[in-house]
């Protein structure tokens, strides 16, 4: 069954049900179900091979699922994917990627610095192949991307991977500042706990065992980490 | 060869450029010479039946773009042997059911003068592709970047890519009665192959591909005329040279 829109409550953005997705024998995802607000955050965490890509795919209708994902009417989802594997040589700038976006939303866009001053992307750089940009601003350029669609909705796959760490600040920032000023509604995949604590309203926690679906406080408990890594986790609570 | 046929193979060759852009980009140089193959068999059954070579070689690869696109679906690495063995047999059964010369104007071209209605046709299905390419090149680039980005793009990217194949194996269709399948998959990869080193951007990279094209063409028809021979193999040598020099003049620039 593939994903729809329309039937969902008026408070939520999305609703999925009893989603799972296999591969031949396979299940990467069991009987999934979880309720995004409207202009909330929801972190996706998880032990590596819990599925969290496989979910954002499924969301976004890239995969063959079973069970129910409903979006709401008039969604447009912004969706930034791990670090893609791109030539070096590549002949596409980062304004022609760009470009290509604002033509197929038939926005005809001359000037992208609306969406390259938020992500803090100079133009100089913008123009450059996209092959040559470093990780950080090749994921700059797809989260400015996202942008030229006016989403309301942005799924971001770790963002910060592969980013050093001033980067990762910066584009943690930039998308706390995304969510409220535009109120968008924020899936986000982390590794980075304390991120995840700082920014997010709701935590779905991935693993093969069970599924944990809540605000960070009642999920990230070292118990449940415990359980859910098999490992002793840890991490930094910033106090804001 | 007459002003008609150059025309016609000026607009094959801008179909080629085009369509070669994007296929050098996706990865895809090595694509074109396996579909080739099954024009073989086409041209065989279409002489079998006395219908027109041309017919069951679009046919054919009109079939196997379908193929490549339903094996794409599933794991690459299983594409990627089905392709291998399936396009192989089909060069088996086809060269055994196509007899020794028209065996080798398939595979190089040169088969007399193209009738009028094959003159058409390839002007047609040249312009179909150009028009093609130019319209969806803004959702194709995009494709080629991230399918699942695409597809947030509301970009239909399963209905998107069979058009691009489908337009791949026509493009190789089109050459057949010039230069032969196997040389056509020639023309379609160098020119752009030499246009990418020379390109830093997209519209770069689109006329930079179609201008080499259509050079080689047109410079490999005059040159096969003036020594009596087939335009096809000189056609791509041409396309070959233009490489080469491509090499020197990017070792120039990086000298400078």
């Amino acid at each position: 069954m593939h994903g729809m829109t329309g039937a969902v409550s008026a408070e939520n953005v999305l609703e999925v049900n009893h989603l799972s997705v296999h591969f031949d024998a396979t299940r990467v995802l069991t009987d999934l179900s979880f309720n995004v607000a409207k202009s909330s955050s929801v972190a996706v965490i998880g032990p590596n091979g819990a599925g969290k890509t496989i979910l954002l795919r499924a969301l976004i209708g890239a995969l063959q699922f079973s069970g129910m994902v409903r979006w709401t009417e008039g969604v447009r989802i912004g969706y930034v994917p791990q670090k893609l594997d791109l030539e070096r040589d590549i002949p596409i700038t980062g304004v022609d990627f760009l470009s290509a976006r604002a033509a197929v939303a038939h926005k005809p866009v001359t000037d992208f610095s609306s969406v390259l001053t938020p992500v803090g992307i100079p133009l100089e750089v913008a123009r450059q192949p996209i092959g040559t940009m470093s990780g950080g601003q090749f994921q700059r350029l797809l989260i400015a991307f996202a942008l030229v669609g006016g989403p309301n909705v942005l799924l971001l796959d770790e963002p910060t991977a592969g980013v050093d760490e001033p980067g990762q600040e910066h584009l943690n920032e930039l998308v706390r500042r995304l969510q409220k000023d535009q109120s968008l509604t924020v899936l986000f995949i982390s590794h980075e706990l304390s991120v995840v604590y700082k920014n997010a309203d709701q935590v779905l926690c991935l693993s093969r065992a069970r599924t944990y679906f809540g605000p960070p406080r009642t999920i990230l408990t070292p118990d449940l980490l415990r359980e859910i890594y098999g490992s002793e986790v840890s991490y930094h609570v910033h106090d804001n | 060869m007459t002003i008609e046929t150059l025309l016609v193979a000026i607009a094959m060759a801008v179909a080629a450029g085009l369509v070669g852009s994007l296929a050098v980009m996706r990865r895809m140089s090595l694509a074109a010479d396996p579909l080739s193959h099954v024009a073989l068999p086409g041209i065989g059954i279409a002489l079998a039946l006395h219908i027109h070579p041309v017919f069951g070689a679009v046919v054919m690869l009109a079939f196997g773009a379908l193929l490549v696109w339903a094996l794409e679906d599933r794991a690459r690495a299983t594409t990627e042997s089905a392709i291998a063995v399936l396009f192989s047999a089909a060069l088996a059964v086809g060269s055994m059911m196509t007899t020794g010369e028209n065996l080798i104007d398939a595979l190089f071209g040169g088969a007399g003068v193209p009738s009028w209605s094959e003159k058409i046709f390839g002007l047609s299905v040249a312009s179909a592709i150009v028009l093609f390419i130019l319209l969806s090149k803004n959702s194709l680039v995009i494709m080629m970047v991230s399918p699942d980005v695409a597809r947030t793009a509301d970009i239909k990217v399963r209905r998107l890519e069979l058009l691009y194949l489908e337009a791949f194996a026509l493009t190789i269709a089109l050459g057949l009665r010039y230069l032969g399948v196997l040389l056509m998959g020639a023309l379609i990869i160098i020119p752009a192959v030499t246009a990418k080193r020379l390109s830093h951007g997209l519209s770069s990279m689109l006329w930079f591909s179609v201008a080499l094209s259509v050079l080689s063409t047109a410079l490999g028809s005059a040159i096969a005329t003036h020594l009596h021979r087939e335009a096809g193999p000189i056609t791509v040598l041409v396309a070959t040279a233009l490489f080469l020099l491509s090499l020197l003049a990017r070792r120039q620039r990086s000298a400078d």
